[in-house]
């Protein structure tokens, strides 16, 4: 039987009456970043949560590296590295110390030990802060040092549920910065995300799961040739000026303009024609129009897939 | 002993020494936080008020003899500062994994749940030891001093070793109710109101007026840390008429050393193993 790197086998989860999970069947190998992606409530955190045995599925199995979580839990997670939500740590740690538990835990050989410390706060940029005690660190910070405690002892399995979650947009940006350089690295990052623009810059695949199914998996690019709408693609425009009722009717009556979605006076969403050259002479049209176009954004094919994905469902 | 070897770059240490680990690094926390400090005023406070009390008003029942001035002195505070103990070291050492999340940072690594149970519970134990360790020093420095002597009645060292044994089962039973509940305000609360209200209310109940053993009350069983140091030890069970004319008697059970013993290591026991079960049933969501 062949051992995947992550395996998701029947996976069910029920509270009571409602299905968290139903049937989930997922198989990973590699080294590489896959999105999980779906709305809030869809079973990713609940997914995550199954494979670190923070809680039990109602049915099925999870297995990392072949091995089962749920009932050999120290072999499963031995070469994993988790972060779920946005743990806390015990206040009156210091980063140092904090990360040092975690080490033991794992068990990297303590001549290794500080060495790799150093190391992961480096990455996450912590390292003037590890002889400082957690509780006085804000949420961001805290944060940094729960994804530098996931990456102690180089594990072969990342699983990262919303890593940018807390973070400020340079933070974020570091920590993309951080999982594309892990991937280079022999590691295979499993990631929740609710933020598809991270999932098409960082990932290579992408899993979509809503209402505890899991709708679509495979590399970015076919899903979005699956699910992209056909010959359509939504653009966001912006105006440095409100529009009125008038010039507005002006953009729809744009040839190719095949709908408008009002934002707001200064925001608008226009379904276009996908095809690059027509998008183009849209923008021409826009422009000459003299409207004060300060933006003009066609939406990712990941966007627009996972839009037609859920709108599918709903 | 297990060490889990996977034929990897890292192998994870036995369950053993996880246990440790995790002592060791709660102990950490605890020996900076504000809630040891606080205990360790109490319990000074408390040796200060009462060496205050017996310096000033000098009294007989203090200091006719030295096992008299343990009774009275020992008997009457020590369970007070045991249970203290337990709810400010156990009553959110579970229930807070949850609460404040600390538990999503050591879960979901390769650890058993048991060992972070069984590590936080040694942790909360051992502060509880020092607290008592702090007080024992005030009382035996105080009985020193009234009686010119360093040595003390043996009766102390039994009544001491079974507060270590009330200290154990305790905290037992608060980390039972800190695995019950998500909440830790909730989980102090139902401890503190059981350990110092329910159980002194049923003994009552049963004992004086059912004229029922309340064998299965911890709080009675711990009541061997002051019956050792009465001498004689006192009868089983007394029961008196309420009035000359009354049926009606009302009882009151003294219990015997080894049932004391037996009743506070029956609780470290059951409720250790019903928490830890708890606990590694209850789900992180």
């Amino acid at each position: 039987m062949q051992k995947y790197s992550i395996e998701a086998l029947n996976l069910n989860k029920r509270y009571g009456q409602f299905n968290a999970l139903s049937d989930i069947n997922l198989k990973i190998e590699g080294n590489k970043c896959v999105g999980f992606l779906g709305p809030n409530g869809a079973g990713k955190t609940t997914t995550l949560k199954i494979f670190t045995d923070m809680i039990k599925p109602s049915s099925g199995q999870a297995f990392i590296n072949g091995i089962d979580v749920n009932h050999e839990k120290k072999k499963a997670l031995k070469s994993v590295g988790a972060l779920i939500e946005t743990p806390e740590i015990y206040p009156s740690l210091t980063e140092r110390e904090a990360l040092s538990m975690i080490g033991q835990i794992k068990g990297i050989p303590k001549e290794k030990l500080t060495e790799n410390i150093i190391k992961v706060a480096d990455r996450v940029k912590m390292k003037e802060w590890l002889d400082k005690k957690v509780g006085k660190m804000s949420k961001g910070m805290k944060q940094r040092i729960n994804i530098a405690a996931a990456l102690l002892g180089d594990p072969d399995v990342i699983l990262l549920d919303e890593p940018t979650s807390g973070l400020d947009p340079r933070g974020m940006s570091e920590v993309r910065d951080i999982i594309k350089e892990l991937k280079k690295e022999n590691h295979l990052i499993f990631m929740s995300s609710h933020i598809l623009s991270e999932v098409s810059e960082i990932c290579d695949e992408v899993a979509m799961i809503n209402h505890g199914k899991l709708l679509a998996y495979g590399s970015i690019s076919d899903v979005v040739t699956k699910f992209q709408s056909k010959n359509k693609n939504i653009v966001s425009i912006s105006f440095a000026s409100p529009l009125t009722k008038l010039q507005t009717d002006k953009i729809k009556k744009i040839k190719g303009v095949i709908r408008v979605e009002i934002i707001d006076r200064l925001n608008l969403n226009i379904t276009v024609d996908s095809n690059p050259k027509k998008q183009s002479e849209i923008l021409s049209s826009l422009v000459k129009l003299k409207l004060g176009l300060t933006a003009f954004k066609p939406s990712s094919g990941l966007e627009d897939a996972y839009l037609s994905v859920f709108k599918e469902v709903a | 002993m297990e060490n889990t070897n996977f034929g990897d770059k890292n192998i994870v240490p036995s369950s053993f020494m996880q246990t440790f680990l995790i002592a060791k690094y709660t102990s950490i926390d605890y020996l900076r936080s504000r809630k040891f400090l606080i205990l360790l005023i109490i319990a000074v406070l408390i040796g200060i008020l009462l060496t205050t009390i017996v310096g000033y008003f000098r009294p007989s029942s203090f200091l006719s003899s030295p096992l008299s001035f343990y009774s009275s002195w020992w008997g009457m505070s020590v369970t007070f500062i045991i249970i203290l103990s337990a709810v400010f070291f156990g009553g959110d050492a579970i229930s807070g994994e949850f609460q404040n999340k600390t538990g999503y940072f050591t879960v979901g690594n390769p650890i058993r749940r048991s060992s972070i149970y069984i590590g936080k519970f040694l942790a909360a134990v051992l502060f509880s030891l020092m607290i008592l360790l702090v007080f024992t020093a005030i009382t035996v420095g105080n009985a020193a001093y009234y009686f010119n002597s360093s040595s003390v009645p043996y009766q102390f060292i039994e009544s001491l070793l079974l507060s270590v044994l009330y200290i154990v089962s305790a905290m037992g039973l608060v980390f039972f109710f800190s695995s019950m509940f998500k909440s830790s305000t909730i989980s102090i609360i139902v401890a503190v109101i059981l350990l110092l209200f329910v159980f002194s209310l049923l003994q009552t109940l049963v004992g004086t007026l059912a004229h029922v053993q309340p064998w299965f009350i911890l709080t009675y069983g711990a009541q061997s840390i002051s019956n050792v140091l009465s001498n004689p030890y006192p009868p089983a069970v007394v029961s008196l008429p309420l009035s000359a004319r009354a049926s009606f008697s009302i009882s009151s059970y003294y219990v015997r050393l080894g049932e004391g013993v037996l009743i506070m290591f029956f609780y470290f026991i059951v409720t250790t193993v019903a928490g830890l079960f708890l606990f590694e049933k209850k789900e992180f969501n």
